[in-house]
């Protein structure tokens, strides 16, 4: 049992627990001790040395971030000595920043400006030591090393430890790798972290302009989808609570917007689980390539593609949501409205930032079009909401567009963690066994875990041509760390699993680079029990059972040609990815390329 | 009586300038060692003193390494350490390890060569580049008597610690230490004198008292604290260092800026106040008006929120300096 104590804080008795921080404690009970280097996804660093407190009977201030509570300790977090301390230190801080506001991806949850007024700091006290610094970009990732404090988050939350440290003393920074065995995966998790918005992705946020310059060409047909993570997600950048689902006052805020028809990247889910789940039980059946791995995530994708090139045949060639709805979109729907697909821009809502390099892939195309034009962040969209006075909450709600407007809940709850595999398993299982489940939710592979594992005992054996399936052994990785995990353990026993799931952020899509800031453990969650929820709500849970999906097959995908052009692609051995330069334009405050 | 209690009763301090009880962090090794007993335990000594103004356990090492290793030998028995290290920066290396390893023989003691400079000298740095890692301190706690070298029981001493743990074996030992006298002076040297010598006597002792107006910096020539004439009569704490400057010849913002310059190329980088405080004190020190009031108000900042000792450490040497004796060419 944790043991439980009495302690005090600012003069409040409140109640710890044994192995809390003092931080921890402070802000679960609303009292702000101001920090940059802390987050609940990093290991207690305490270099920002902004949560400097002070504990009775204790010498000099203490990092709150780092001093365990214990019973009957008297805590101050705000005395004169304090805020002296947390004045100066932010004002050198603010010297490694450089204040490029207009176009921060923190917008107005900005830190250092919050506790710059708390504790009076001049911003401008020392020049911007860092101002010649280089900006870098790196597939969709853009770094800016003239505002990087040097917390080194980014460095610790980077999967494949691209991101490194080097120098040392004031010359310390922070440098993507030359090795060229490492290369960025684009999960921005580096940008998720970042306490004072020195990360970003490729567009934020220029490419809402570009979108209002489209929605104003008549002869363009403006098509928006949103990913399944973007409706429990958004209405945190709009001041809604954590969670909240949204979706049809999204779809309104879409329409608002000027974007003529609404799709929802979920009915394309459904899509893939149909085609994923088919190849998967061919493959168990052939017993070929296994254990499947999925396709979704691509930046899963590029880290097998870079560092497993041998594994690449065991990843579907079944597209991600995102690509589908594009391909259906251009193909299909465009056939059916008569319009040159040609004349249709696909902008698409997602979660992600490495999702703005999969569109630009070759082996994605449909003939010869690209099948999403840009993609948007979460913040992007909620950066375009705002820039045009949308108020979400003040919006009626209405339904996405047909034909792609209604997922089952298969298709919604691929935006959390173990998702694509539930979706997945639910069709899989009617495949081998001509059967439904009675129960459609498999609790084990959901969650926050890092690797989730579960057996699914089959109703009767299924033929293969090794003998007999009696069961399908999956496995749920949330995060690429876990991923080497699995590998190893695949390396010692290939046979161990049939199916596996892998997405590179944490908790899933409700954790991508691309979502709504700041994202923690306990914010991921509501996010995606928000989308569990959605799911349980919903008549029809089985993607193969969607009344779109078996409408498009029997009219347009009812031959394999067809269908391998729109829902399947290839993936390919890649090189590392250029570092490029940027500059900062003092005309209009954008980077450009040098 | 066993050695611990020896050490205890003897009231042996760290020498390296924290003056940390000794016995105590040993029987914290032996209490890390009795909670998990499959670890190894190690003993480090630490030989990498690099601050201006402190010799005494380059002394030690020169004149007598046998009492240093004996000190170690019977730290190592003691706490049943598996393995020792001498903790050596290049210069100390290249001068004493031959002669060091003659000794040694074929005791499971290694030499371990400092790379980062000062900072390595704290005891968490000096752990972290054994392993291998950047030189940076770490959190504590855990202390590394509990969670020291590849998180096993861990027991770092200073040079001058083991030479007199080695003479309290022997029953030697005089309540004495090494003091290192220097600046301004005529018989600049190590000396070894009684622990509760006033500073004063110990100028006098060592025929070292200036005959002109003169201020002092005990404890190391960078981090050490600033004492007038008139304050000489109490004992030294911290390192073994006493420099005496002349009143009239010392130009006391090239002391400070000499101080920052050192700490400036010495810190590591890790925590914000540190590495930002030491660059922009550089600065301000370059401008032809001191802002004395931001000077001040850096140093306070470094000393209440710095990570380790050494961004703390400026402060007190500056303040000192401006308020006892003030600056005297400001330009």
């Amino acid at each position: 049992m944790i043991k439980k104590f009495i302690m005090t804080i600012d003069g409040q008795k409140i109640e710890a627990k044994e192995g809390e921080t003092i931080l921890q404690v402070a802000l679960r009970n609303c009292i702000d001790i101001p920090h940059l280097c802390a987050h609940p996804d990093t290991k207690v660093k305490a270099n920002c040395r902004m949560c400097v407190v002070k504990i009775k009977g204790v010498n000099g201030l203490q990092t709150a971030c780092s001093t365990p509570v214990s019973e009957g300790m008297d805590v101050e977090t705000l005395t004169p000595e304090i805020r002296w301390a947390r004045k100066f230190n932010l004002e050198l801080i603010f010297g490694q920043h450089v204040e490029d506001c207009s176009v921060c991806v923190l917008d107005s949850k900005c830190d250092l400006l919050k506790y710059r007024k708390i504790y009076n700091s001049k911003m401008l006290r020392f020049p911007d030591r860092k101002i010649n610094y280089p900006i870098y970009q790196f597939g969709p990732i853009i770094f800016d090393q003239t505002k990087c404090i040097d917390c080194r988050n980014c460095v610790e939350v980077c999967p494949t430890g691209y991101l490194e440290l080097k120098d040392r003393g004031s010359d310390i920074n922070i440098e993507p790798s030359a090795d060229k065995k490492k290369d960025c995966i684009a999960c921005g998790q580096c940008l998720v972290h970042c306490p004072v918005g020195a990360i970003k992705s490729e567009g934020e946020f220029e490419s809402v302009k570009e979108i209002k310059k489209i929605l104003q060409q008549k002869d363009k047909t403006v098509v928006v989808q949103f990913a399944p993570a973007i409706r429990t997600s958004i209405g945190e950048e709009l001041g809604l609570p954590y969670g909240l689902v949204v979706t049809d006052l999204l779809t309104a805020g879409l329409r608002k917007l000027g974007f003529h028809k609404v799709f929802d990247t979920s009915v394309a889910a459904d899509f893939t689980t149909s085609e994923e789940a088919g190849q998967a039980v061919n493959h168990i059946k052939e017993g070929k390539n296994l254990p499947v791995f999925t396709s979704c995530c691509p930046s899963w994708v590029l880290f097998i593609e870079f560092n497993y090139p041998e594994l690449i045949k065991n990843i579907t060639t079944v597209r991600s949501p995102e690509i589908i709805l594009g391909g259906l979109v251009k193909s299909y729907w465009a056939e059916k409205e008569k319009i040159d697909p040609k004349k249709i821009v696909m902008v698409s809502v997602m979660p992600c930032t490495s999702k703005k390099i999969e569109i630009e892939r070759k082996e994605m195309f449909i003939k010869g079009n690209k099948p999403v034009d840009i993609v948007l962040t979460t913040r992007e969209l909620a950066w375009m909401l705002k820039d045009e006075k949308i108020d979400l909450e003040a919006l009626k709600p209405e339904l996405a567009d047909n034909p792609f407007g209604d997922p089952s809940g298969a298709g919604v709850i691929y935006g959390a963690s173990g998702g694509v595999m539930e979706s997945a398993l639910r069709t899989a299982y009617y495949r081998l066994t001509g059967e439904n489940l009675k129960s459609v939710d498999f609790k084990e592979v959901r969650g926050q875990e890092g690797i989730k594992r579960a057996v699914i005992k089959l109703c009767k054996p299924v033929k293969t041509n090794s003998g007999e399936c009696i069961e399908i052994k999956a496995a749920v990785v949330n995060e690429i760390k876990n991923a080497r995990i699995i590998l190893d353990e695949l390396k010692k026993d290939p046979k161990k699993y049939d199916f596996v799931e892998v997405m590179a952020c944490p908790g899933g899509c409700v954790g991508g680079g691309g979502q709504s800031l700041p994202t923690n453990s306990f914010i991921r969650s509501k996010r995606a029990a928000s989308l569990y929820t959605i799911d349980k709500n919903k008549k029809i849970r089985l993607a193969h059972e969607n009344p779109a999906v078996i409408k498009a097959y029997q009219e347009y995908f009812n031959d394999e040609k067809i269908c391998k052009e729109v829902f399947h692609t290839s993936f390919h051995q890649q090189k590392k990815k250029p570092i490029g330069r940027l500059k900062r334009d003092m005309k209009d405050f954008k980077l450009i390329k040098k | 009586m066993n050695i611990i209690d020896k050490i205890k009763t003897a009231k042996l301090t760290g020498r390296g300038g924290a003056d940390f009880p000794t016995a105590t962090k040993w029987q914290g090794v032996l209490k890390a060692h009795s909670k998990y007993p499959d670890k190894p335990v190690y003993v480090v000594c630490n030989a990498t003193e690099g601050e201006p103004g402190i010799e005494k356990d380059k002394f030690i090492l020169q004149n007598y390494p046998e009492k240093m290793l004996a000190g170690m030998k019977i730290a190592m028995e003691t706490l049943g350490a598996e393995k020792g290290y001498i903790y050596l920066n290049p210069v100390y290396y290249k001068k004493f390890a031959a002669k060091l390893k003659k000794i040694i023989g074929k005791l499971p003691i290694e030499f371990f060569v400092e790379y980062g400079g000062y900072i390595c000298g704290e005891e968490t740095v000096l752990l972290e580049t054994i392993e291998g890692n950047r030189s940076e301190p770490r959190l504590k706690p855990p202390f590394p008597t509990e969670r020291g070298l590849f998180s096993c029981p861990t027991l770092v001493n200073n040079v001058e610690t083991f030479y007199y743990v080695a003479e309290i074996a022997d029953g030697a030992y005089q309540q004495t230490r090494f003091y290192y006298v220097g600046g301004d002076v005529k018989n600049s040297g190590v000396y070894e004198l009684p622990i509760h010598l006033s500073i004063g006597k110990i100028l006098d002792e060592t025929k070292n008292s200036p005959p002109f107006e003169f201020f002092i910096q005990a404890g190391g020539g960078a981090s050490g604290e600033i004492l007038t004439s008139g304050e000489l009569d109490i004992p030294l704490k911290g390192a073994g260092s006493i420099i005496v400057y002349n009143f009239k010849k010392t130009k006391t913002l090239l002391l400070i800026k000499n101080w920052v310059e050192f700490f400036y190329k010495s810190n590591c980088g890790k925590c914000a106040p540190c590495r930002e405080g030491f660059f922009r004190l550089r600065q301000l020190l370059k401008c032809r008006q001191l802002n004395i009031a931001l000077l001040r108000a850096l140093v306070q900042t470094m000393k209440d929120a710095s990570f380790c000792p050494l961004g703390r450490s400026i402060w007190l040497p500056t303040v000192g300096l401006l308020e006892k004796i003030g600056l005297n060419n400001k330009k």
